[in-house]
């Protein structure tokens, strides 16, 4: 599974980078994590809003801070 | 029905001690530091330590409660669906509504080159996207209450009212002035994939009550330096400037200028800059130069326009700070003219 953080490096990217690595380990799964931070790449993917989760090329989640329920029920609800 | 009393207690009885702690702030600091400690309310070292206490209490509630309100009711709005509104607008027109839905869309500036990108790639015209850009920071919600506040509604209307003036014709004239070459081509080639998720939808009532007290805490958290200083400032005002000191010392019509010129590099943000801006008032300064003041320090801020030069070249950004510091000069004349 490859998991995307997208966000400019605030304060509410690194929350959500905790609660998707958190939700990761408590599912068990095997997931390579990268962030990215270059906002012309993050408009590319149609995000408007960071901080933005995409998982395996779709985005999941934008504008908001999930929480590790939150993440682990996109996890798996895909 | 136990799941909603589980919900809401705690929010009432949130909204119960606010309002018991707003009406006790004057009377406790009156009783600790005059009647308990023993300053002289007359004397400048007095004052001054009663304002810093009683200002830092009553903004800090203030903010908590608009934060709160704010975060949760703008929780049903997001940039997606203000763009989806904005989508085929002609200009004119659009930029009115691109005003207004920046006050309403919940909106970082950290933000700010996603959602530029996304605009203009989208179609929106360069014009409207800056109406939006513009209002978003300029008409601000702290500000709102706390100028109502310190001012009451008519300056707040004037303050609202002229904040989405500027900001629509400030987009407009960018838009006539068909700037698109000093945008970075990229951004026009940018093709959009994915599918667009709306922030907006799909929240239960506790996602959004909890996205309130999250943006309450990551907000005081932020702003509490600039607010200290900003008090702490207002506090030497209030306390060692001679009453009418603004009043005398006038330099005419010069005043506005002079104070956008000193707020446009001024960083900081509503919550700080509002106890200065009330005591330069009580010192005597006017109404429009010290709104001026306020509307240049928060509309435009030199880290916004770092990160905007990624998408837009400096002709551009000069453009954008020129033209909208000419509509907050503009405005301090109408206020000082009106009231």
């Amino acid at each position: 599974m490859d998991i995307k953080i997208l966000g400019s490096g605030c304060a509410k990217c690194e929350k959500l980078e905790v609660a998707a690595r958190g939700a990761v380990a408590e599912l068990g799964l095997d997931a390579e994590f990268e962030k990215v931070t270059d906002p012309a790449e993050i408009a590319s993917w149609g995000v408007m809003a960071t901080p933005a989760l995409v998982v395996d090329d779709d985005v999941v989640l934008s504008g908001r801070v999930p929480s590790t329920e939150d993440v682990k029920q996109l996890l798996t609800g895909r | 029905m136990t799941a909603s009393v589980r919900r809401w207690a705690p929010v009432a009885f949130g909204a119960l001690l606010w309002w018991f702690l707003y009406s006790v702030n004057r009377p406790f600091w009156d009783w600790l530091l005059f009647d308990v400690i023993g300053l002289d309310p007359r004397s400048r070292v007095g004052e001054s330590i009663h304002f810093f206490c009683y200002d830092v209490t009553k903004i800090t509630l203030l903010l908590t409660g608009i934060i709160f309100v704010v975060t949760v009711l703008r929780s049903f709005m997001s940039v997606e669906r203000t763009r989806a509104l904005l989508g085929g607008r002609a200009e004119g027109v659009g930029n009115a509504v691109a005003a207004g839905l920046g006050v309403v869309t919940p909106f970082c500036s950290c933000s700010a080159v996603p959602a530029f990108i996304g605009f203009v790639a989208a179609g929106v015209p360069l014009g409207v996207t800056m109406s939006f850009l513009i209002a978003s920071p300029m008409v601000n919600e702290v500000a709102i209450v706390m100028l109502y506040g310190l001012f009451g509604w008519k300056i707040t209307a004037l303050y609202i009212g002229t904040g989405l003036v500027i900001a629509t014709v400030a987009g407009w004239v960018i838009g006539r002035f068909h700037l698109e070459r000093w945008v970075e081509p990229f951004v026009f080639e940018t093709k959009l994939r994915g599918k667009v998720i709306d922030p907006s939808m799909g929240l239960s009532w506790d996602d959004r009550l909890a996205m309130g007290r999250e943006e309450v805490v990551t907000i005081l958290r932020k702003i509490w330096p600039y607010l200290l200083v900003g008090i702490g400032v207002g506090a030497i005002i209030h306390g060692w400037v001679p009453e009418q000191w603004f009043a005398d010392h006038a330099v005419g019509p010069l005043g506005v200028p002079i104070a956008v010129g000193v707020g446009v590099p001024l960083y900081s943000n509503a919550a700080g800059v509002m106890p200065l801006v009330q005591a330069l008032h009580d010192k005597g300064m006017p109404m429009g130069t010290v709104l001026a003041f306020m509307m240049s320090v928060v509309a435009l801020s030199l880290p916004e326009m770092i990160l905007l030069r990624r998408v837009l070249q400096p002709k551009l950004i000069a453009t954008f700070v020129a033209v909208v510091a000419t509509g907050i000069i503009a405005t301090g004349y109408l206020f000082n003219a009106v009231i």
